[in-house]
């Protein structure tokens, strides 16, 4: 199921701006990769380059090669919606469709992708959510508004609705920011277990965060106002976090810049 | 501070005048209609004829009333789908260079006067509507509301397709205003759910819109219902009920009066004033009720307005 | 592996739309379908079929009712725009007829209507008095509201009732507008017919759009500047009078060019008030006067070929004041907005 992700000379633009510069990098199937670095370094410029949600930006467009397990994600033949549907996605701030019931939350991808109505669609929804580590506590209100759920809950609703559809990898965009302490643990327990069937990237602020749950870890950076965004290392995470290669990444981890 | 304390009671006194001005216009439609309505010999809700100036008056808003929903509701069915899918294509499928002037182009068509239309609605559309008018009653004519006499023209159906023309941008703009409010993270949650473009349209951009489009169309049907002139000169006005719309005939509040009022006596004027008292209330009830849509779901439409 | 999805090429819109108008111009030569309208309506039925079953065979399902709802959006806002190129096309090929010096500086003054020549220049000082004076009443008015609600009216009771009565204003039909003047100040005060009551029938329509584009301004200027001035001293009054209202003042006046632009198409409420009159009355306070939307409504409902040139030509003056006003107020809004922006 679980598949890599191959990034080779990837620029990615907004309008005229070069937002990232030339980032190579390998993504390990049934693996968290954590992408840390200082604000406005591009991270999540790259997460979002991976399934094709950075040219929803108007204006923007990416250069190089992004492979999924060898098919080129940027060939003209390929379907973007097909691509997201493949490599899923939570963004910072939970975002459950305002108007759907905690079930048509989950339903919504699966609907999109041609399930019908009914129990097999029940059970996929409850596989989700028991997956979700959400089960247990909105198997009593399915049928309420979503947005009634706390932060947490609905963050773990939106991670529910994006496996529904049994994506390859998933893309998480810093998605404990907006949490507290109690929440962002739950998350970061069941992004262990979700390991185990898909690859998962994550953006994140915090350090400790990408010690705790991530295997790589990958550093990224920014020279100075109005420049690109650029890797600057990847490796173990616990090499990243102990004894890095560079200087920045060092006085990055250790609090001394950024 | 005795400046600032003679400001506030200045503005507040127009503030104040703001709303004399519609106790105003209630109390002497009522002033005013009162007699006319004594005089009448008929029921003033239930009779169809409009003869106030003959001896003993008769007059009823019964086929007004029912001409007034009819064109204004025909009106709404044809214009909303078609601005509702303008202020689509707009917000959501051309490029944001593109949409802007088209956008102004849109909003042009509620700056032309409605006398205007109604000209053009005369002169030009009614006689082109006469080959579909007789096309629709050949093919459809066993459906009681495409049914004619072989007579077309200057119908209910032709007064209705130039309303449509008016109320367009008005939903249009409002419908436009809203899709903007969408919040980015529904339409990206869709996207990253590997929806199309329609998907999310119908996943984040319709449900969120809904109570802005119900609103929209609320105030669309208001507009309708009070137009005028337009109605007046496409219209060839009798005092029928009928649900045949196209065939020539039908009548409106307002068309009625803009026809009526030059040869009218006291007591038609009276009745006119009657009349139009029905035609405030439908359009206050209509107001009041698009702005409650608006008010209730202000939390979730975002932009305050 | 991702699910591939096959996608036509960019062209295949291009192409489909071309073969559909061959396809509609043979059918044209070959079977019953004729004219221009045919063919276009030919077209667009083999367009939405052909691009629809290609679609479906190539991208599938999902993508072929993206593309469909995608097409028929595009066709809903060219149906929007045929209407407005149709009327304003209309108006000018057919306005241009009459729209000469005759038309414009005489009045229709023992014209009968079925003669050619005759002119609007009663209609067209008539239009502009009417709606000077009302302008002259509602502006000051709606300024008031306007600062009322901006500045005072948030919190209290009285401040959301005029907002609410503001807002049920904007719906008000013009031709009610017209019977409470000719109710009130004709049948009531008995004041004959005159343009100064459509004056006031107007200032009633204009009020509610002057209020609230100007509101809006009231509300944009930076709470800082105001803060600024009351902190040297300056009293709220003055404040407002001096500091608040001056930078919100291009923007007033575009809600006033566009509120001005709103009513001076109005005919219902003149109807009543100020009734009509084919000859040249200068005087807006006493006998009835003419206007250009009474006028054309006149002229339009006339059988004669004569009287309908004329109905076109002072539509076309009527559309070109409003357009004017309307790239006016865009322009000085677009203006403002760099300046502020500066």
């Amino acid at each position: 199921m679980a598949q890599r992700i191959e990034m080779s000379g990837v620029h990615a633009y907004y309008g005229s701006t070069l937002a990232v510069e030339d980032v190579s990098l390998t993504i390990q199937e049934r693996h968290i990769t954590a992408f840390i670095g200082p604000s406005g370094c591009g991270k999540t410029t790259v997460l979002r380059t991976m399934n094709r949600m950075h040219e929803l930006v108007l204006g923007a467009r990416v250069e190089g090669k992004i492979l999924l397990d060898d098919e080129d994600l940027y060939d003209p033949g390929v379907d973007p919606v097909a691509v997201r549907r493949t490599i899923g996605m939570v963004f910072q701030k939970p975002n459950p469709f305002p108007t759907m019931t905690v079930y048509q939350n989950v339903a919504a991808g699966l609907r999109l992708n041609g399930a019908r109505r009914g129990r097999g669609s029940d059970e996929l929804v409850e596989q989700a959510l028991r997956r979700a580590n959400l089960w247990d506590e909105v198997k009593d209100r399915l049928h309420r508004p979503g947005a009634g759920l706390s932060g947490g809950q609905q963050q773990r609703l939106c991670i529910a609705r994006a496996i529904a559809v049994e994506p390859e990898v998933l893309l998480m965009d810093e998605p404990c920011s907006a949490l507290d302490p109690i929440s962002t643990l739950a998350i970061e327990d069941l992004m262990l277990e979700l390991k185990e069937r898909f690859t998962i990237v994550i953006v994140t602020h915090n350090m400790a965060q990408a010690a705790r749950v991530s295997q790589t870890t990958a550093f990224f950076t920014i020279a100075g106002a109005g420049q690109p965004g650029r890797l600057v290392e990847m490796g173990p995470t616990a090499t990243i976090f102990s004894t890095p290669s560079q200087k920045t990444t060092e006085d990055y981890v250790t609090g001394r810049f950024g | 501070m005795r400046g600032d304390r003679a400001f506030r009671l200045v503005v507040t006194a127009a503030g104040i005048v703001v709303l004399m001005i519609l106790a105003a216009i209630t109390i002497f439609l009522i002033v005013e209609a009162v007699p006319a309505l004594r005089a009448d010999r008929a029921n003033f809700l239930t009779e169809r004829h409009w003869s106030p100036d003959e001896n003993p008056p008769r007059f009823g808003i019964a086929a007004l009333a029912l001409g007034t929903l009819m064109t204004s509701v025909l009106a709404l069915l044809i214009a909303l789908p078609v601005s509702v899918g303008t202020a689509l294509f707009l917000t959501q499928y051309a490029p944001r260079r593109v949409s802007v002037p088209l956008g102004y182009l849109v909003d042009l068509l509620a700056a032309v006067p409605s006398v205007v239309y109604g000209l053009w609605g005369l002169i030009v559309l009614v006689p082109h509507l006469i080959p579909l008018s007789a096309f629709l009653a050949d093919h459809l004519g066993f459906i009681p509301v495409f049914a004619s006499n072989q007579t077309y023209g200057r119908s209910v159906f032709a007064a209705s397709l130039v309303l449509s023309v008016m109320v367009l941008p008005i939903i249009a703009a409002i419908s436009r205003e809203v899709f903007l409010t969408t919040p980015v993270e529904q339409v990206e949650a869709a996207y990253a759910l590997g929806a199309t473009r329609w998907e999310m349209i119908r996943t984040a951009v319709l449900p969120h819109g809904r109570p802005g489009l119900v609103s929209a169309a609320v105030l669309g049907l208001g507009r309708a219902l009070g137009e005028t002139i337009a109605v007046a000169l496409v219209l060839s006005a009798n005092f029928d009920i009928s649900v045949h719309i196209l065939t020539p005939g039908g009548n409106t509040i307002a068309a009625n009066i803009a026809n009526a009022f030059g040869d009218a006596g006291t007591i038609g004027r009276g009745a006119l004033i009657a009349s139009g008292l029905v035609l405030f209330a439908f359009t206050l009830v209509v107001n009041l009720l698009a702005r409650a849509v608006i008010v209730r779901h202000r939390n979730t439409l975002g932009a305050p307005r | 592996m991702i699910t591939r999805g096959r996608r036509l090429p960019r062209w295949t819109p291009y192409a489909v739309a071309g073969g559909s108008l061959a396809v509609a111009e043979v059918t044209e030569k070959t079977t019953v379908v004729s004219g221009r309208s045919g063919v276009v309506l030919v077209a667009v039925a083999t367009y939405l079929v052909a691009s629809t079953a290609i679609s479906a065979g190539v991208e599938g399902r999902r993508r072929c009712i993206d593309r469909l709802a995608g097409t028929l959006l595009g066709a809903a806002l060219l149906m929007a725009l045929i209407p407005l190129v149709l009327v304003l096309g209309y108006t000018v090929a057919q306005g241009m007829h009459r729209f000469d010096a005759t038309f414009l500086l005489h009045s229709m003054r023992n014209v009968a209507e079925q003669q050619p020549g005759g002119g609007a220049y009663q209609a067209i000082l008539g239009t502009i008095e009417q709606v000077g004076i009302a302008a002259a009443l509602a502006v000051p008015i709606g300024l008031g509201v306007a600062v009322y609600l901006a500045e005072y009216g948030h919190a209290a009771r009285l401040g959301r009732a005029v907002g609410l009565v503001v807002d049920v204003m904007t719906g008000l039909p013009s031709i009610v507008a017209g019977l409470f003047i000719y109710a009130f100040w004709i049948l009531l005060l008995g004041f004959s017919f005159s343009g100064f009551a459509g004056s006031l029938a107007l200032a009633v329509l204009m009020l509610p759009t002057v209020v609230r584009s100007t509101e809006e301004i009231i509300r944009l200027v930076p709470h800082g500047l105001r803060e600024a001035s009351l902190a040297l001293g300056v009293p709220v009054w003055r404040t407002i009078l001096k500091v608040v209202l001056p930078t919100a003042l291009t923007g007033i006046v575009t809600g006033v060019m566009l509120g001005i632009a709103r009513v001076i198409g109005e005919t219902a409420p003149l109807l009543l008030t100020v009734f009509g009159n084919p000859s040249i009355n200068a005087d807006p306070f006493s006998g009835a006067q003419s206007g250009l939307p009474l006028f054309i409504f006149n002229e339009a409902q006339q059988p004669y070929p004569a009287a309908i040139d004329r109905a076109w030509a002072a539509a076309l003056a009527l559309v070109l004041i409003i357009l004017g006003l309307n790239v006016a107020a865009r322009l000085l809004a677009r203006v403002a907005s760099t300046v502020n922006r500066r």
